[in-house]
């Protein structure tokens, strides 16, 4: 080949490269990759409970904490599950979840025993995510399809009439178990067994 | 097999098991004796609290209502024989879960045998609607395991299905109930594929039975006579009796998990279903029994009982002659799929079919698990077609999205890969858990999710009231300075303020938006990643 030719070669093939860069990058661009910031990645994983046990008014908050660099161990109601995705999201290791902030339990729903309401909306203004109903000086009930079980309703009641109930009856939650550990077995493939340990 | 035998598809895999289904199909249906007391489960199909129409100490007469259904998804049920109910409580029944549900218990009244029925109804003649009504009103839900209600599935298949399903396989080992139901009533039972075929409005019915159940044949055969009503016969194999499975079999259809029989144009309906929803249009019966098997090398005479809802289940085992000394596991349901039951005072429920009363050879204790071996076995039995040992693994591990790749929603949990596993992995219970947490966490995405949206509806919301308190605040501000000093200036300014603060508001919603769309697309992003990483 003359050098022309070589040279031709080149140009042909750098022009190849530019076209592929563009193509790629219009991809990028569309499909939206880059437009999520690191805050809405975290939010996303965290419950949306809204309920402020980590010390922040709101998940976003706290995800915009995480992001800054605080701990990823502050959330209650996401718990164990919660600290292993951000763990995995962010490349950081697992942390138990700080018992400061609280300890995880089931899910609650917000009830009023509405025969004792007052109708002093105090716990409309408390609720984060508008799941209460009513007008001074009437009845107030909680949607439960929207109660996330936050608690921030039942300190400010003046008269002690809302209480926090499971979500679900035992046998709403039942679930299948996992196998008993004893019949679960030791490796879960033979071969993959380590040089040296006994099974 | 003759040339004139239709086509059916073959199944994939399954296992060839001992029948032992002779034992209890030595004499004909026994009526179970009544029992001195009836624990009747009224559980509602999502568990919620039934709505009573008895209270204790009432007298009930056989066929009274015990729960008055209020909405469509209820399940009627009605007290099997006239008594007193003596308690509402809740009662330990023959479930997975083992939970405790709640009972109505009738002490029941040997000498009071009348039974208040409903009119017979002329299915020709009475609209569609009344014929549901009617099933719905009698409490029938699927008696073949599953336990649906069955008004509701005829309900949600109206319009949308062309082939009805008369399941008749029975291909676990040991049952014999529908196959003893074929033997002796067939004629009701076909009845009842009549009165199905006329509420659907589908053009045909395909008999699905297994082989080795010629006298069961044999009785379909010389009372279906209507053109519509088409008997298929299919080898008998484990598990071809789930629905998925024998609906391919009889009309080559492969429904994935994402997708209902129904949608498909298909309705599937176990034998002892059909049979009392033809008592109770044709006779105004509601279920008040069903039959049940009661076999295993622990009792004597194994059977088939009739026997009433809430019949504590010890009671049947005594009248089989159970020898208690070798008795060594109760399965409620078949070997394959069933549950161990803890005791047999639980009550025979809707979906309890078949009573195991097994010795230890018989069914020996599930053996401490060993590392899988990669023999492939139970990729060679599934009859989905699935790779259990690789589904093991990912459940294993709580891979759920790599479990989900691998097509474990369509796991129907027959057990066939446990059951040849050499090295006795329970894979069945690693498949449900993960699939039980995977619901889980599904649930707890769309939660989290509209919580958000709620959540960032109510930020608004604030934003929103409290520009409007900075505009009632200038707007007084402007009227208190007008009063001083009248000039339009004022006035101005205050509008400019206002309008500057409702573009803010109306800025920072959009951004919003944009984020709370952002952030959905976010989780699936992860997801995928996750993926690819592993
Ligand atoms: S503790 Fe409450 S407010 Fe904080 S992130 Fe968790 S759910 Fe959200
Ligand atoms: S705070 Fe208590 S009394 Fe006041 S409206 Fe709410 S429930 Fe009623
Ligand atoms: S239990 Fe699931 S994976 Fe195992 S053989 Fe049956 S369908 Fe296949
Ligand atoms: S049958 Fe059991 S040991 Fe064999 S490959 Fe499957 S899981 Fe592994």
């Amino acid at each position: 080949m003359t050098p022309a030719g070589y040279f031709i070669a080149v140009l042909l093939l750098l022009a190849l490269v530019q076209v592929y860069c563009a193509v790629t990058s219009i991809a990028v661009s569309k499909s939206g990759v880059e437009a999520i910031s690191m805050v809405d990645q975290v939010n996303a994983l965290l419950p949306q409970t809204q309920c402020g046990q980590c010390g922040h008014p709101g998940c976003k908050p706290y995800a915009q904490s995480i992001v800054s660099g605080g701990p990823i161990n502050k959330c209650p109601p996401g718990g164990a599950a919660t600290i292993a995705d951000l763990a995995t999201l962010l490349g950081v290791p697992v942390q138990p979840l700080d018992p400061e902030h609280g300890v995880e339990s089931p899910r609650n729903i917000a009830w009023i025993r509405e025969d004792e309401c007052i109708g002093c909306t105090k716990c409309i203004q408390a609720c984060p995510v508008d799941a209460i109903l009513g007008s001074a000086k009437h009845m107030h009930t909680v949607i439960v399809s929207e109660c996330t079980g936050c608690d921030l309703c039942v300190e400010p009641c003046p008269v002690d009439c809302i209480d926090m109930l499971p979500a679900r009856t035992p046998l709403q939650g039942w679930d299948w178990p996992r196998p008993d550990p004893g019949l679960a077995g030791p490796v879960p493939v033979a071969t993959d067994r380590m040089p040296g340990t006994s099974v | 097999m003759n040339s004139m035998q239709p086509k059916t598809w073959s199944m994939a895999g399954g296992i060839q098991l001992a029948a032992n289904k002779q034992q209890s199909l030595q004499g004909p249906i026994r009526t179970a004796l009544l029992p001195p007391q009836l624990i009747v489960p009224v559980t509602q199909p999502d568990y919620s609290q039934p709505q009573l129409c008895v209270q204790v100490g009432e007298r009930v007469q056989k066929g009274q209502p015990l729960v008055c259904v209020l909405s469509a998804q209820g399940l009627a049920a009605h007290a099997p024989a006239a008594g007193i109910v003596t308690a509402i409580t809740t009662h330990a029944v023959p479930t997975a879960s083992g939970l405790p549900e709640l009972c109505v218990v009738i002490d029941t009244d040997a000498a009071d045998t009348s039974w208040h029925k409903l009119p017979p109804l002329d299915y020709m003649q009475s609209d569609i609607d009344t014929v549901i009504q009617r099933v719905a009103e009698s409490g029938i839900s699927g008696l073949g395991g599953a336990g649906f209600p069955a008004h509701q599935k005829l309900r949600s298949s109206l319009g949308k299905v062309d082939t009805l399903i008369l399941n008749a396989a029975e291909c676990e080992p040991y049952l014999t109930a529908d196959e003893a139901l074929l033997r002796e009533r067939a004629m009701d039972v076909l009845d009842g594929c009549l009165i199905l075929l006329r509420i659907t409005g589908a053009s045909r019915c395909l008999i699905g039975i297994e082989d080795n159940k010629p006298q069961a044949l044999a009785a379909l055969r010389s009372h279906a006579g209507d053109p519509r009503l088409h008997i298929r016969v299919i080898p008998a194999k484990y598990p071809s009796g789930a629905d998925r499975l024998l609906i391919h079999a009889l009309t080559g259809t492969a429904i994935p998990a994402s997708t209902l029989p129904i949608d498909c144009g298909v309705l599937c309906h176990n034998v002892g279903t059909v049979f009392a929803i033809a008592r109770a249009v044709l006779h105004g019966e509601p279920l008040l029994s069903r039959i049940t098997t009661i076999t295993g090398a622990a009792v004597q005479q194994p059977a088939n009982y009739e026997a009433l809802i809430g019949t504590p289940i010890r009671e049947l085992l005594l009248q089989s002659a159970v020898d208690t000394t070798r008795l060594s596991q109760l399965v409620c349901g078949g070997p394959m799929m069933g549950t161990a039951l803890a005791n047999a005072d639980l009550p025979v429920t809707r979906t309890a079919n078949c009573i195991i009363a097994a010795t230890e050879p018989e069914l020996p204790l599930p053996q401490p698990a060993q590392a899988c071996i990669r023999c492939g076995f139970c990729a060679e039995v599934c009859p989905v077609q699935l790779l259990p040992q690789q589904l093991y693994w990912f459940a294993r591990n709580r891979e759920h999205a790599r479990a989900l790749a691998h097509n474990l929603a369509d796991c129907i949990e027959c057990g066939a890969c446990a059951h040849v596993c050499p090295s006795h992995i329970p894979l069945v219970q690693y498949y449900r858990a993960t699939k039980a947490e995977i619901a889980e966490a599904n649930d707890k995405q769309q939660r989290a999710h509209h919580w958000k949206l709620r959540f960032d509806a109510h930020q608004q919301r604030k934003a929103v009231e409290k520009v409007a308190e900075e505009q009632r605040r200038a707007e007084r501000a402007v009227l208190a300075s007008q009063k001083q000093q009248s000039g339009t200036a004022a006035t101005l300014s205050a509008r400019d303020a206002v309008a500057a603060a409702l573009a803010r508001v109306q800025a920072k919603k959009a951004a919003g938006d944009k984020l709370a769309s952002g952030s959905v697309a976010s989780s699936n992003v992860a997801d995928d990643n996750k993926d690819s990483r592993s």
